[in-house]
C-alpha cells in the first residue's frame, strides 16, 4: 500500500494508489454530477409513469396517458385520411373529364402523381417516363393495351403477366429459338419491318425483299400485329410502324426480339396503391402526355 | 518468436496447430457447399502456415529462464502491427463504399463488389480487426504494467493473436464470398461464432490468470474497464449468435430468435458491442495511456467508480432505442429511451474525468500530438455520448432513425473517438516497446494528427446535414396532405454530402497509411540500433513513481 500524497497543482490528495506510475487522485464526485444523474433518474421517473414501460411478468406498466404507439399511429393515420377526404372524395366521385378540366383538383394529382410516379414507377418506366430498355415510354401517345383513361388504370390495377387474376397477358414468341422460322427468314423479316418504321433503320433495308418479307410478316406476325402492323390493343402487341420501340430498333435488337421472343412484365398494383392513389397516377400519366379522355393527344 | 516459447509450449502450439488443421481440412473435404469448402481451406492453410512456422524455431535453444521475470511484449508488438495492417485496409474498404454510394456503378458489374458485401468487410475489418487487434495488444501490455505481473505463460497470448485473427479473416472473406447471417456486427457464420468463443474464453482466463497474480493490492481502473469489454462481449456473442446450422457441413444456419425477439436480442447485442468493445474497452485504453503521457494523476479515482460502474449497469438496457416506433412493444422502447437518457451521465463523468486529468499537463496537450490525440478523442467520447442518448429520445429519433445522421453519429464515436484513441496509445506504446526515446518522426505524427481530425470533422459534418435534410424530406408533407418528396429526391439531396464524406474518409485514411510508415520506420530504426533485446522486468519491491517520468518506464 502506498502513502497518500498532496497534488501539487490541484491540492486533491491521492488515493495512495500506484500502477506503473499512474497515480489517482481522491477527488469528490461534483456535486453537478450528483445533481444531473438525480434530474436523468427524476426525467426516466416521469416518462415511466406517463407512458408504458415496466414489464409486470404477464403485463406492463400502462402509463397514465394510457396510450402506445399503434393506437397513436391509427389515430394519425385516420385523421390523416379525414384531411384528405375533401380533395380525395371528389378525385373519386368525378370522372376522368370533369377532373381533367378542374385546374385545383389537377393542380394535387400532378403534385400527387409525381411523387407517387417517382416512388413506385420511376425504376422502370424512368424519372421522367422516359422509358428505357424493356420498358415502354408512357409520356407519349403510343399505348400498348390503349390510352383511354379506363385503360390506363386497369393496367396499374392489374398488371402485366404479374399473376393478378385478371392481369393482363402478353407474350411474343420465340420464333428463332424454337425454331417456327429460319434464320434467313427471320432476316427477310426484319428487313420488312424496318421499312415500316420511320427511325428504325439503322441500315439500307433491303426493298426488294420486301415482297417475301411482306409475305413472312403476314403469315406470321400479323395475327397479333395487325396486317397493318399497327399492334393490336386487345392484345398488346406494340405498333411497329411508330418511333418507339420498347427492346430496341436495331436490327440486331430487332434480331433477339424475333429469336428469342418478349414476354414484358408489370406488376399488379391493386394491394400495393389504394384505388385512389391509381386514380391520381392514371391522372398524372394523361396529364403528362397532354391526352383528353378519349386517349387523343391535345398537343 | 518461437524461440520465446519453451520446449513444451512448442509441442502444445504444434499439437493445437495440428488439430485446427485437421479440423480445417474435414470441413474442405466434407463440405456440402463450396463456401464452407473455401472456409475449411482457409483454415487449413493458416494452421499450416503457422505450424511451418513453429518447426521453424522448434529446435532453437530454449529461451532463458531469465525470460519469465521480464514482461512479456512480443504478443503486444504483433498486435500493433496486425491492427495497423486491418485500419489500413478496412479503412480503405469504408472510403471505397463512400465513394460506391456517391456513384453506385463503380460496383463493376462484380457480387463481391457490391454494397452489401462491401460494408460488412468494412464494419468488420474496422471494428474486430483495427479496434479488436488493438484492445487485445493494448491490454496485454496494461495488465502486466498495472499488475507489476508477467504473462503466466508464452502460448496463450499467441493462441489470443492467431485465433481472434483467423477469425476476422475468416469473417472477411466470407463476406466477399455471400456467407452472412445477416446480423449487424455479428455476421460471420456459426462455425466461426463457436471458434470465436474458444479464443474469447482463452482471452478471458489468462486476463484473470494475471490478475491473479498482480503483485499490486489493487486492480487498476482500466482493467475493470478492459475486464467489462472481455466479459460482456463474451455472453453478447454467445447469445446473439445461437443459432442452428441446417448441417454441419454447410456454412448456412437458423438464429434461435424470430420476429420482434429476435430484432431486440441483435440490437441488445449490436448497442452492448458499442458499450462493452467500443466504449470499455477504449475507456481502459484511455485510463492508462492518457495519465501515462501526461505524466498526472488519474483527477478523480471517485468519478472512476461511479463513471464504470453507470457505464455497466446502464448500457445493457439501452439497446432497443435502435428499434424505436417499430414492433417492439411500447414499453420496451421506452425503457430503452429512459436508461440511455441516463446513460449520459456516467459517460460524461469518464469523458469529464479524463480531460480534468490533463488539469497542469495542457501544455503537454499543446505540444504533443500523442496526447492530443487522446484529448480530442475525449471530447468526441463527450460529443458521441450526448448526441446518443439525445437520438435515443423517441420524437428526435423519429427525425434521425434511417437516415446519414445515424452513420455521423457512428463516425463521431468511430472515428472521433476509438480511432483517435487507439493511434494515441499506439503512438504512446511503440517508442515504449521498440525502445526508442520518441516516433521516428513526431511531425509526421502531428500530420496525421490533422489529417484524422479535419477527415473525422468533415466526415460528421456532411453526414449531420445530409441526415437531417433526409429525415426532413421524408416527413415534409404539401399542403393537399400528402408527402412532399418521392425517395429517389431525397437522394438526389444526398449526393454532394457523400462525396465530402468520401473525402473526410480519404483523409482519415491517408492519415492511417502515414502512421503506418512512421511506426515502421520507428521499428525498423529500433531494429537497426538494438544488439541484444532489451526487456523490462516488473518492479517487485514497491514502486517509486518519482524514478518513472511520464513516457518512459525502467
Amino acid at each position: 500500500m502506498g502513502i497518500e500524497e498532496r497534488d501539487r497543482y490541484t491540492g486533491h490528495m491521492t488515493t495512495g494508489h500506484d500502477w506503473n506510475g499512474i497515480k489517482e487522485l481522491n477527488t469528490k464526485v461534483p456535486k453537478a454530477v450528483w445533481i444531473f444523474l438525480f434530474i436523468s433518474f427524476v426525467f426516466s421517473v416521469i416518462c415511466w409513469i406517463l407512458w408504458p414501460a415496466w414489464p409486470l411478468g404477464e403485463t406492463y406498466t400502462r402509463g397514465i396517458l394510457g396510450t402506445d404507439q399503434q393506437k397513436r399511429v391509427d389515430q394519425v393515420v385516420e385523421r390523416a385520411i379525414e384531411d384528405r377526404a375533401i380533395w380525395t372524395g371528389r378525385i373519386m366521385d368525378m370522372d376522368y373529364g370533369e377532373i381533367l378540366s378542374d385546374q385545383s383538383l389537377m393542380q394535387i394529382a400532378r403534385e400527387n402523381g409525381g411523387r407517387l410516379f417517382l416512388d413506385n414507377c420511376a425504376a422502370c418506366h424512368g424519372k421522367k417516363a422516359e422509358g428505357g430498355p424493356g420498358f415502354p415510354a408512357l409520356k407519349d401517345t403510343a399505348w400498348l393495351w390503349g390510352g383511354t383513361p379506363e385503360i390506363i388504370s386497369e393496367s396499374i390495377r392489374v398488371g402485366i403477366n404479374s399473376g393478378h387474376e385478371d392481369s393482363r397477358a402478353s407474350e411474343m414468341l420465340a420464333f428463332g429459338r424454337d425454331q417456327l422460322l429460319p434464320r434467313d427468314e427471320i432476316l427477310t423479316v426484319i428487313d420488312y419491318v424496318q421499312s415500316l418504321s420511320p427511325v428504325s433503320a439503322d441500315q439500307e433495308p433491303k426493298q426488294d425483299r420486301n415482297a417475301a418479307g411482306k409475305a413472312l410478316f403476314l403469315e406470321n406476325c400479323a395475327s397479333c400485329h395487325g396486317e397493318n402492323a399497327k399492334g393490336d390493343v386487345e392484345t398488346g402487341a406494340p405498333d411497329l410502324t411508330d418511333d418507339f420501340w420498347i427492346y430496341g430498333g436495331t436490327r440486331a435488337a430487332i434480331f433477339a426480339t424475333v429469336w428469342n421472343g418478349r414476354k414484358g412484365h408489370m406488376p399488379a398494383w391493386q394491394g400495393r396503391l389504394s384505388d385512389v392513389d391509381r386514380k391520381i397516377l392514371t391522372l398524372f400519366l394523361l396529364d403528362l402526355s397532354g391526352m383528353d379522355v378519349d386517349g387523343r393527344s391535345n398537343n | 518468436m518461437v524461440g520465446q516459447l519453451t520446449v513444451n509450449e512448442r509441442k502444445l502450439a504444434f499439437l493445437i496447430l495440428i488439430l485446427i488443421a485437421v479440423v480445417g481440412l474435414a470441413m474442405a473435404i466434407t463440405g456440402a457447399d463450396k463456401l464452407f469448402v473455401v472456409h475449411g481451406l482457409i483454415i487449413f492453410l493458416s494452421a499450416l502456415g503457422t505450424i511451418f512456422l513453429v518447426i521453424s524455431g522448434y529446435f532453437l535453444p530454449p529461451p532463458d529462464i531469465e525470460n519469465a521475470k521480464h514482461y512479456y511484449d512480443d504478443p503486444t508488438r504483433a498486435g500493433i502491427i496486425i491492427a495497423m495492417v486491418w485500419a489500413v485496409f478496412a479503412m480503405f474498404i469504408g472510403d471505397w463504399v463512400a465513394w460506391l454510394l456517391a456513384f453506385p456503378e463503380m460496383t463493376f458489374d462484380a457480387a463481391w463488389a457490391s454494397f452489401g458485401r462491401l460494408r460488412p468487410v468494412h464494419t468488420t475489418g474496422i471494428i474486430f480487426g483495427f479496434g479488436g487487434n488493438a484492445l487485445i495488444a493494448t491490454s496485454f501490455h496494461v495488465v502486466q504494467r498495472t499488475s507489476r505481473a508477467r504473462m503466466p505463460d508464452n502460448l496463450s497470448p499467441w493462441v489470443v493473436i492467431f485465433g481472434y485473427n483467423l477469425f476476422c479473416l475468416l469473417a472477411v472473406s466470407g463476406y466477399f464470398i455471400g456467407i452472412t447471417q445477416s446480423k449487424e456486427y455479428a455476421e460471420p457464420e456459426w462455425y466461426a461464432d463457436i471458434w470465436l468463443v474458444i479464443i474469447w474464453v482463452t482471452y478471458f482466463i489468462l486476463y484473470l490468470r494475471v490478475l491473479a497474480r498482480r503483485k499490486e493490492p489493487h486492480i487498476y481502473v482500466a482493467n475493470w474497464y478492459y475486464m467489462a469489454f472481455i466479459l460482456v462481449v463474451a455472453i453478447l456473442h454467445i447469445v446473439n449468435n445461437l443459432a442452428i446450422p441446417i448441417s454441419l457441413m454447410h456454412a448456412k444456419s437458423y438464429s434461435a430468435f424470430s420476429g420482434v425477439q429476435d430484432a431486440m436480442t441483435q440490437w441488445w447485442y449490436g448497442h452492448n458491442a458499442v458499450a462493452f468493445f467500443l466504449t470499455a474497452g477504449f475507456l481502459g485504453m484511455l485510463y492508462y495511456f492518457l495519465p501515462k503521457q501526461a505524466g498526472r494523476p488519474i483527477y478523480s479515482y471517485r468519478m472512476s467508480i461511479v463513471g464504470f460502474w453507470g457505464i455497466t449497469f446502464f448500457y445493457m438496457w439501452a439497446g432497443s432505442h435502435h428499434l424505436h416506433y417499430t414492433a417492439l412493444p411500447t414499453w420496451v422502447q421506452t425503457l430503452g429511451m429512459t436508461f440511455s437518457a441516463m446513460l449520459l451521465i456516467p459517460s460524461w463523468i469518464a469523458a469529464g474525468n479524463a480531460l480534468m486529468t490533463l488539469n497542469g499537463a495542457w501544455h503537454k496537450v499543446r505540444d504533443d500530438a500523442t496526447l492530443r490525440f487522446m484529448m480530442v478523442a475525449a471530447v468526441f467520447y463527450g460529443l458521441s455520448t450526448f448526441e446518443g442518448s439525445f437520438m435515443a429520445i423517441r420524437p428526435v429519433n423519429a427525425l434521425s432513425h434511417y437516415t446519414d445522421w445515424t452513420i455521423g453519429h457512428v463516425h463521431a464515436g468511430a472515428l472521433g473517438w476509438v480511432a483517435l484513441i487507439t493511434f494515441g496509445a499506439i503512438y504512446a506504446l511503440v517508442p515504449w516497446l521498440w525502445k526508442q526515446k520518441r516516433m521516428y518522426s513526431p511531425k509526421l505524427v502531428e500530420v496525421h494528427f490533422w489529417l484524422a481530425l479535419s477527415g473525422t470533422l468533415i466526415y460528421v459534418f456532411s453526414m449531420w446535414n445530409s441526415g437531417i435534410i433526409q429525415g426532413l424530406m421524408w416527413r415534409t408533407y404539401n399542403e393537399s396532405g400528402t408527402l412532399a418528396y418521392s425517395f429517389v429526391q431525397s437522394m438526389v439531396e444526398m449526393h454532394p454530402y457523400y462525396i465530402a464524406r468520401a473525402i473526410g474518409g480519404l483523409f482519415f485514411l491517408i492519415g492511417a497509411i502515414v502512421g503506418c510508415y512512421n511506426i515502421w520506420m520507428t521499428v525498423r530504426s529500433a531494429r537497426m540500433l538494438a544488439g541484444a533485446p532489451e526487456f523490462e522486468t516488473p518492479d517487485l519491491g514497491i514502486a517509486s513513481a518519482q524514478e518513472i517520468k511520464a513516457g518512459e518506464q525502467a
